[in-house]
Formats: structure tokens, C-alpha cells, sequence
């Protein structure tokens, strides 16, 4: 089923959560709200279940108005971030909650709901768990419980807010590969919440990036992360270094390199704002004359990419910079070494543009 | 942080064992002549004239209908206060509303007023004199010197407890587990039920307990509304005065020990109870 956001706004008191925002869900996505804290993102789920009322505009399920139904009418499966399970019912009777509270007209009989409720265990593979109470459980299993118990009401759509956000690095990595898996075989339209921009990139369909109230940008990963439209978005999405410079020409000089600003991102001459990912710092040791001149600070050579820090220039701002292994045991960094630093590529916006 | 608890816990072994058992001796020494001689002498003076003439303290009239009106008022009153504190403590815990903080305030009002100025606010309110007196004479309603007043009065009195009680646990379980309930579709009765109500039963349970000890024991509030007509408006603290000032020793202390077993009673259901509630709250 498609949801529809139309000119949401939500206001609590003096604070303005959401200003004006639209969105539209294909049936079957799976879309990230990603933001930092206190852009609206969770305020925008909670209003898409019915949570809480927008203080204008209207949600649509399938082109149908929900605004003024309640949370018990939407039909939305809706997993927590602290899960949220009750804690005096087993496994089995949490995931069975759903259909037992149904009216007696369409309650499953006491097989079915075995049934369906074994079943579900199943697809979150907890079936050996079913006599468990939810405190003898992990975090991981927790939240596997809580996805099975949303899905027993066979919901419109999944919502699901910052799912992640309470396991540790491992299990989040293994139940995100887990969930993208059981989207795809159940093309469930779903939503979460997330502030970590590297699992919206990896899981969403869509990424929808919030700041300050309202939408910055929607596009798919490979696009929100190549061709970010605002100076918060490049910043949000991945590490970057930001440098003040000024556009002469039509170019600027970043770190060494010199840019061509592409026409029509920068109105003019100006103050300008550049920001290079770290990947495209290039490092050379001093035998070649280019770039600016540098000092290794900081070498985290463990893992696949190695991250330097290396302070620039008289006033020494530290800048960072990624480059693969192989490039490291060739250039043979130390703590301390002079460098020359250049940066390949840059993305300028005004200085005016980038005022948050 | 480990290091510092060890160090600290030696630190308090390292005390002289002559200080600690001094220390504890005290301690011993205080309860005993505080609480467990009272407790005693009650029992014993109770009993002083033979099992026999304690029991036949209990075949004075005056005696069951004083124990059956503190069993009536209780009845009425615990039940109401723990309706109105699950009520008050939903309502603080999982709102947020104007004038919320003088709610709570408001609540804990009864354990800063002496009962005795509960009990006169009530005669003032209430009574022949007061403010709804000439209304409630006219109509044949009394409320002061007869059940109701006593009945108000024990409300006043142990308000708070059941209220207390839940509010901060309701506030440290929050509204996810009831918005979970309702997104699966439970009606809002049926999520209090299956859900609210499950996961504060030991600290509602608690409520009312400590409630109902201080329902029947209570006395200053009653004894200033109560008119002490006997076999109509005593309850058990005020006959036990009056068989008191009467001289009759074992009559009162018979009395008085059916509210010391009654605060026994409820000393081993709290145990019991808080066992329980621990055991409980380290799930989920």
C-alpha cells in the first residue's frame, strides 16, 4: 500500500517538529527518515501510525484519508526501538496479542492463531524461544519478537523506529542484512527511523534526509550520498572536511587543488563553502612539489581503509583523509612526517546556502 | 568504578569490632525497647487473665460492631482510593497536562496535614453547622457523627498511598508497551487490562496494602468525626481508647491486639509482596 504526506505540520507548543512536509511511499519500498536528533523524523513516523496528530495537513494510506483515525485503526505494524514487548507475556503470547485482541468475529480460532503465531516465530527464526519471556532474551531476539508481533496483524505498512538503535555493532549489522532480506520477500511498504546514515544508505530503497522540520532531500543512496543538494546533506552523509575558501573566476583553490565550481551551484564570485570527502584528500610524500604542505597527526591503519589526520597549513586546522593499504604502505606514513596534501575533487556551495 | 566499591566496602570492614558490635547493639537495644517490647506488652496484657478472658473480649456487642465498622469503612475506602490512585497516577504518568505538578502536590497533601485538621475540615464542611449542614439536615442526610463521615475521612487520610505508589513506576515504564498494545489494535480498556494493569499489580498490590493498614488503624481523622457512639461509630483505635480510659486493660489490649496482628500480617505480605515486585522488575 502507497502512503501519501501531504503538507504535514506538527507543532508542540512553541516548537515546530515538522514544517510543511510531503512525501510519497511506493507500495512495497523500504524508506529511511534520516536526520540528526530533533530534525522530525520520529515526530513524522509517529504521525504516519497515528500516534500523534499532525496540527495540519494529511496522511493517506493507499489514497485513503487517515488523518483523523486512531493508532487502533490504522493498521500499522510499529517496532520500537526499546521494543516495547510486554513483559509479563511469553514470546508466544506477544506475537499471538494481535489476533487475541481482534473482534470476536474475526478472531482466528485458537489453532489458527498457534498457527500463524508458530509460523511467524519461524520466519524470525525464534520458534525454539516461544515459552521465553522477553527478559530472557537478547536485544537482537528482542527486536525479532517485537517485528514477528507487528507482522501477526498482517499490516497496511511497517514502521519501524530506530530499530537498531539499542543493539550493539554485530547484531545491528546481521538483523539489518536479516530485515532487507524479509522486505524483499514480503515487499511490505515500510518506513524507519534512523540517525546513522550508513544504515539508511545500506538498507532503504529511498532515502529521505530531515533536518530542522522539514525534508533536505529524497533520492536513492547512490544519489542522496553522490550528489547531495544542500551543505547539510553532504555534511550528514558521510565524513567530510569543509573548507571556507572564495570563488574567483569561476574556481577555487581547496586544499591545493584547484576546482572548476560548476556552473550554477554558486551564483557569482564569493564567499563559498567546499567540502571534500576524505577519500578524495590525496597524500604524496614531499619529493612531489603540489599541494599544500602537511603533518601526519593521528594513523588508525586497522581495517580495510586506513584514516589519517593530518593538520594544514600555518594554522594547523586538521583535515582527514582515507586511502586504501596498499597506498599506505607505500607512501609509509609516520606520526609526525611532513606530507602534501591536495584534494582530487570538491563539492562548493554558497556560504550563504550553508548558514545551518 | 569496581576498584572504588571494593576499596569502600574494605574501608567499612576495617571498622574496630568493638565499634561494630556497639554499633549494632544499639541498634538491637533501640528496636527493642522502641517496638518489639510494645509489641510484646500488647500480647501480654492482652492475655493476662488467661486465654479465656481474652476471648471473651471479643463477645462484647459493642467489641464486633467496633471490628465490623473498621472492616466496613476499609471496605469502602480502599476500594475507592485505589479506583482514584491508578486513576491520578495514569493520568500524571502518561500525560502531560497544565496544573499536572500541583496534582502531585495535591496528593501528597494528606501526609503533610495532621488527620486531626482533616477531620475538623470535614465537621466544618459537613457538619450541622457547616457550609452544607442546614441542605443536609433538611434532606435527612447525615454524613458527620455517622459512616460517611468516617468513610471521608479515612479517604482523606490514605489517599496518597496507592497514588505514590504507582506513579513512579508508571513513569519509569512509560507509554510504549500500552502504544504497542493499541497499534495491534487493542481497545484502550482492553490495553489497561492486559497490559498496564499486569505490569504495576505488585506496586499496586503494595498500595493497597500499606492503604488498608492505615484505613483500619487510623485514628485522629475518625475519632474527630466519629461522635463515639458506641456500637455505631467506634471503630477499632477509638474503642480501644475508650476500653482504655474505662480500665478495662484486657478488653482494650485484645482489641489492640488484633490491630498489632493486622500490622504483622501486613509486615510479611510487604516482604512478600517486595520480593515478588524485586523478582518482577528486573524483567524486560
Amino acid at each position: 500500500m502507497d502512503i501519501e504526506i501531504t503538507h504535514v505540520s506538527k507543532q508542540f507548543g512553541a516548537f515546530t517538529a515538522l514544517n510543511d512536509v510531503s512525501l510519497t511511499v511506493r507500495p512495497g519500498e523500504l524508506v529511511a527518515l534520516l536526520g540528526p536528533s530533533g530534525s522530525g523524523k520520529t515526530t513524522l513516523l509517529r504521525i504516519i501510525a497515528g500516534m500523534e496528530r499532525p496540527t495540519s495537513g494529511h496522511v493517506l494510506f493507499g489514497g485513503e484519508d487517515l488523518t483523523g483515525r486512531s493508532l487502533r485503526q490504522r493498521r500499522v505494524g510499529f517496532v520500537f526501538q526499546h521494543y516495547a514487548l510486554f513483559r509479563h507475556m511469553s514470546v508466544f503470547e506477544n506475537v499471538a496479542f494481535g489476533l487475541r485482541v481482534k473482534p470476536r468475529a474475526h478472531r482466528p480460532a485458537e489453532r489458527e492463531i498457534r498457527e500463524r503465531v508458530m509460523k511467524l516465530l519461524h520466519l524470525v527464526q525464534l520458534d525454539p524461544f516461544a515459552r521465553r519471556y522477553p527478559s530472557q532474551l537478547s536485544g537482537g531476539q528482542r527486536q525479532r519478537v517485537a517485528l514477528a508481533r507487528a507482522l501477526a496483524i498482517e499490516p497496511a505498512v511497517l514502521l519501524l523506529d530506530e530499530p537498531f538503535g539499542a543493539l550493539d555493532a554485530k547484531v545491528r549489522k546481521e538483523l539489518r542484512r536479516w530485515l532487507r532480506e524479509l522486505h524483499d520477500e514480503m515487499q511490505l511498504t515500510s518506513l524507519f527511523v534512523t540517525h546513522d546514515q550508513e544504515e539508511a544508505l545500506e538498507l532503504a530503497d529511498r532515502v529521505v534526509l530531515m533536518n530542522n522540520a522539514v525534508i533536505e532531500q529524497v533520492g536513492s543512496p547512490q544519489e542522496v550520498y553522490d550528489h547531495p543538494t544542500s551543505s547539510f546533506a553532504y555534511e550528514f552523509l558521510g565524513n567530510v572536511n569543509r573548507f571556507d575558501c572564495s570563488v574567483e573566476d569561476g574556481k577555487v583553490a581547496v586544499c591545493g587543488g584547484e576546482i572548476v565550481v560548476p556552473v550554477g551551484t554558486v551564483n557569482g564570485d564569493g564567499k563559498a563553502i567546499a567540502y571534500v570527502r576524505p577519500h578524495d584528500i590525496e597524500i604524496f610524500n614531499g619529493a612531489v612539489m603540489s599541494g599544500r604542505p602537511a603533518v601526519v597527526r593521528y594513523l588508525m591503519a586497522a581495517g580495510p581503509v586506513a584514516r589519517v589526520e593530518l593538520s594544514v597549513g600555518d594554522d594547523g586546522a586538521l583535515i582527514e583523509a582515507e586511502l586504501g593499504r596498499a597506498q599506505l604502505h607505500a607512501l609509509d606514513l609516520r606520526v609526525g612526517q611532513p606530507v602534501y596534501v591536495r584534494a582530487r575533487k570538491a563539492r562548493i556551495f554558497s556560504a550563504a546556502g550553508a548558514a545551518h | 568504578m569496581a576498584g572504588a566499591t571494593t576499596s569502600k566496602s574494605r574501608i567499612a570492614a576495617a571498622e574496630p569490632l568493638w565499634l561494630r558490635l556497639m554499633l549494632i547493639g544499639l541498634a538491637i537495644l533501640f528496636l527493642t525497647l522502641i517496638v518489639i517490647l510494645p509489641l510484646v506488652a500488647v500480647f501480654a496484657e492482652a492475655l493476662r487473665q488467661g486465654i479465656g478472658a481474652y476471648f471473651a473480649s471479643f463477645d462484647d456487642p459493642d467489641v464486633l460492631a467496633a471490628i465490623r465498622l473498621t472492616l466496613l469503612v476499609a471496605a469502602i475506602a480502599v476500594p475507592l482510593n485505589t479506583v482514584f490512585g491508578v486513576l491520578a497516577s495514569w493520568a500524571i504518568a502518561k500525560f502531560e497536562f497544565i496544573g499536572k505538578s500541583l496534582l502531585v502536590t495535591l496528593i501528597d497533601l494528606p501526609f503533610s496535614v495532621s488527620p486531626v485538621v482533616a477531620g475538623l475540615v470535614y465537621v466544618l464542611v459537613f457538619g450541622i453547622h457547616g457550609w452544607f449542614g442546614p441542605w443536609l439536615v433538611a434532606n435527612n442526610v447525615q454524613i458527620i457523627f455517622a459512616v460517611p463521615g468516617l468513610v471521608l475521612a479515612t479517604i482523606f487520610v490514605t489517599f496518597p498511598f496507592v497514588a505514590r505508589e504507582l506513579i513512579p513506576l508508571m513513569e519509569e515504564q512509560g507509554n510504549e508497551e500500552e502504544e504497542a498494545a493499541l497499534s495491534l489494535g487493542a481497545s484502550g480498556l482492553r490495553t489497561f487490562l492486559r497490559v498496564t494493569l499486569p505490569n504495576i499489580k505488585w506496586g499496586l498490590l503494595y498500595g493497597i496494602l500499606l492503604c488498608n493498614a492505615r484505613a483500619m488503624g487510623e485514628f485522629g481523622a475518625v475519632s474527630v468525626v466519629s461522635g463515639h457512639i458506641r456500637g455505631e461509630t467506634n471503630t477499632m483505635p477509638l474503642y480501644v481508647e475508650i476500653l482504655y480510659n474505662e480500665y478495662n486493660f484486657v478488653a482494650a489490649f485484645a482489641v489492640a491486639s488484633l490491630l498489632a496482628m493486622l500490622a504483622l500480617v501486613t509486615l510479611v505480605l510487604k516482604k512478600v509482596i517486595e520480593w515478588r515486585f524485586g523478582g518482577a522488575s528486573t524483567v524486560g
